[in-house]
């Protein structure tokens, strides 16, 4: 893997560079909407779940008090983290379906599309490529990079 | 209510004394058990071809049996039997407990599992050592996945000698050691023939097996209480002697200043370190795509909540419906309450359902433990293989044929090994090891996957620093804390040389981890940081071009 560099400059195609991609706007897009939803929502969930740790470690009062029945404080706030893990789950789910698998789904058609023309414009050259047991090698090396 | 318990207690003995014929009933679903999943192994083991079928089972399951997979790999018999054994003695604390292991799940569905699934290829290690120096970095990620896997399945085959035994009444060291040897050896079997296909096949039936049976139970405890969840919890303080007490945090984590602050670090570790388990990380490589891998998370944080909703059931009427005595005679830890639950609610020990009910629980414990050790026998097998042996020794020029057979080898040795420790460490109190696997996750693991992925200063000596510094911190700490000495429930209660209060290191490990990470970085100058490897894993983990 680390030798996958080394044929670059011989027949087949070296390794694509992504750094244009990686400030496109188009990326940059992409990349700033699921970090602006995850990040907070990250931060959000784990706070949440701390306050739940820290008020049943240090306010046994209140997560005594009844509400129904037998069911107290601390039973309802311990459902609730169920709830609030399966409603995050499902607007996460929802939001990336919606805002980023199309933009990613786009972005990576395009690319390919790219990767395969100069996967077969390099093909001349790639003729020259040593016997045929060598070539799985070579070829899993560089899928591996 | 008590009155009626303690007329019944003594028909509720467990397996360990009375119940020789029901061991039968137990033994014959046991082998049931094996002799399904083994064919199953074979079969899966036939449509094994390449790396790719052995290492992630050809990336053909749907997001649905990968979620099942991931419930089946992840809910091991600490969660099955030990919250349920935790809540019918500690109450709401075994509770609370539970619920750090599913919102853990989230870290994995928003960060993890979709940027891994389109980066990686067969590990955890191929995602950390995207952008930087191959070795070094293949070498630390390989360590720590064996490491964080060996000290996992060694809490599982001492659990399962112990618990086997138990529910099958067999007493004495070599009928333990017999046991762990047995559970030994068809888990590599599963791995070795089945590879990542048969391993799937088999947590999914694990998993469907463990729900069904957790589904029996529940129904029963809510019929016997009119389905009114206030009465049974009323009935479980009541039985319990503790009184309201018993629904309330503290019985547990809340006896000293020292368990409170345990507790918390317990707790982040348990929320940061699921998406670090490499066993964990490896099932995302099974389904095609990041949106299926994104599907298997939804499905199995909708398995695994589930489950543990159902595991309050099992607790409370566990509490409820037998005498604490009952629940501690027959394993102090209460790890047998759900068993001997399952044998009360079907009639009692003298009865046919009793012992059809306990036979059948004490099936799904064995099942669970076999589907979960054989995920981490194989994590760490892929990782040896694919890490170490063909990206470090062989510098990435062993075939394809090459690595998987080193993976099956390495399969066979891990496993002997683990039968080893297994029998060596079988009279040691080794519970706390599953822990100790959390916080290395979260504290090696998890840092270095998450600046890899969202940080482009991130160097390969910061890479190196977070993983060794999350590992050695983590488990140094614990090998100074009252897991190991000065404690009666130490690994070894004879020696003392603790002077780490805390048994669970995370509350410091974890943020070292990330901190080292990041002061690493920031004085090397070495590959990682930005430039065209970053742009290429960061493009690559965000649309998936170029994945497997």
């Amino acid at each position: 893997m680390d030798t996958a560099p080394e044929h670059a400059h011989s027949g087949p195609p070296g390794p694509r560079d992504y750094t244009d991609v990686q400030h496109s706007a188009e990326f940059g897009e992409l990349r700033r909407g699921y970090r602006s939803f995850v990040f907070p929502l990250t931060v959000g969930f784990i706070v949440w779940y701390l306050l739940y740790v820290l008020l049943s470690n240090y306010a046994g009062g209140f997560m005594g008090t009844e509400v129904v029945g037998n069911i107290n404080v601390a039973f309802v706030f311990g459902l609730a983290q169920f709830l609030t893990t399966f409603l995050i789950a499902w607007w996460y789910s929802r939001f990336a379906a919606v805002k980023l698998d199309p933009k990613a789904e786009a972005l990576k058609t395009r690319l390919e599309a790219e990767n395969l023309q100069r996967a077969t414009g390099a093909e001349i050259g790639h003729q020259a490529t040593p016997r045929a047991e060598d070539k799985g090698e070579l070829a899993g090396q560089e899928d591996d990079a | 209510m008590s009155l009626t318990q303690q007329l019944a207690a003594p028909a509720t003995q467990l397996a360990a004394e009375g119940a020789g014929e029901h061991r039968t009933l137990i033994i014959t679903l046991f082998s049931v058990f094996v002799a399904i999943t083994l064919g199953v192994t074979v079969w899966a083991g036939r449509r094994t071809k390449d790396a790719t079928d052995f290492y992630a089972g050809g990336r053909q399951f749907s997001g649905f049996q990968n979620g099942l997979a991931i419930s089946g790999d992840y809910m091991s018999a600490a969660s099955f039997l030990g919250i349920a054994g935790a809540i019918a003695l500690s109450g709401y604390d075994g509770f609370l407990y539970s619920i750090g292991f599913l919102v853990a799940w989230l870290v994995a569905l928003l960060l993890v599992a979709e940027p891994l699934r389109n980066s990686g290829r067969y590990t955890m290690g191929d995602v950390l050592a995207y952008r930087m120096r191959q070795r070094p970095v293949r070498t630390a990620a390989g360590v720590s996945t064996i490491i964080v896997s060996i000290f996992y399945l060694l809490a599982q085959m001492v659990g399962a000698g112990a618990l086997v035994a138990l529910l099958l009444g067999i007493t004495g060291e070599a009928g333990k050691n017999l046991i762990v040897v047995f559970v030994g050896i068809v888990m590599i079997l599963y791995v070795t023939v089945g590879g990542m296909k048969g391993t799937t096949w088999v947590q999914m039936i694990k998993a469907c097996l463990l729900i069904g049976g957790t589904v029996v139970i529940t129904v029963l405890v809510f019929h016997k209480f009119n389905y009114n969840l206030s009465a049974l919890l009323g009935a479980a303080a009541e039985n319990s002697g503790k009184g309201a007490s018993f629904l309330e945090p503290g019985l547990k984590y809340g006896v000293s200043t020292t368990s409170r602050i345990d507790f918390l670090s317990l707790g982040i570790a348990l929320v940061l370190g699921t998406a670090g388990l490499p066993h964990i990380l490896i099932r995302f490589y099974t389904v095609p795509t990041a949106k299926a891998a994104r599907k298997s998370v939804n499905w199995a944080i909708g398995i695994i909540g589930v489950f543990y909703l159902m595991t309050i059931a099992l607790g409370f009427g566990a509490a409820a419906l037998l005498s604490r005595k009952t629940i501690t005679d027959s394993n102090a830890a209460g790890n047998t309450a759900a068993p001997l639950l399952a044998q009360e609610i079907g009639g009692g020990a003298d009865s046919t359902g009793g012992a059809v009910l306990l036979a059948m629980i004490s099936a799904v414990a064995f099942a669970t433990i076999l589907a979960v050790v054989a995920g981490l026998t194989l994590a760490s097998s892929s990782s040896f293989a694919h890490d170490l042996y063909a990206n470090v020794i062989r510098r990435g020029k062993a075939t394809e044929k090459e690595e998987v057979k080193a993976a099956r080898v390495s399969a066979v040795i891990i496993g002997g090994v683990a039968i080893g420790l297994g029998i060596f460490a079988g009279k040691l109190n080794v519970a706390g090891l599953v822990a100790l696997a959390f916080a290395v996750a979260a504290s090696a693991n998890l840092p270095t996957l998450l600046y890899s992925l969202f940080w482009k200063r991130f160097t390969t000596t910061g890479a190196l620093w977070s993983i060794y510094g999350g590992l050695v911190s983590s488990v140094v700490l614990v090998f100074f804390s009252p897991v190991v000495t000065g404690k009666e429930t130490s690994m070894f209660p004879d020696a003392d040389f603790a002077w780490f209060p805390l048994q669970n290191p995370g509350l410091i490990s974890i943020p070292l981890g990330f901190l080292l990470g990041w002061i690493g970085s920031l004085v090397s100058k070495d590959e990682g940081a930005g430039g065209a490897k970053y742009a290429e894993l960061e493009v690559r983990s965000m649309t998936g071009v170029g994945a497997h």
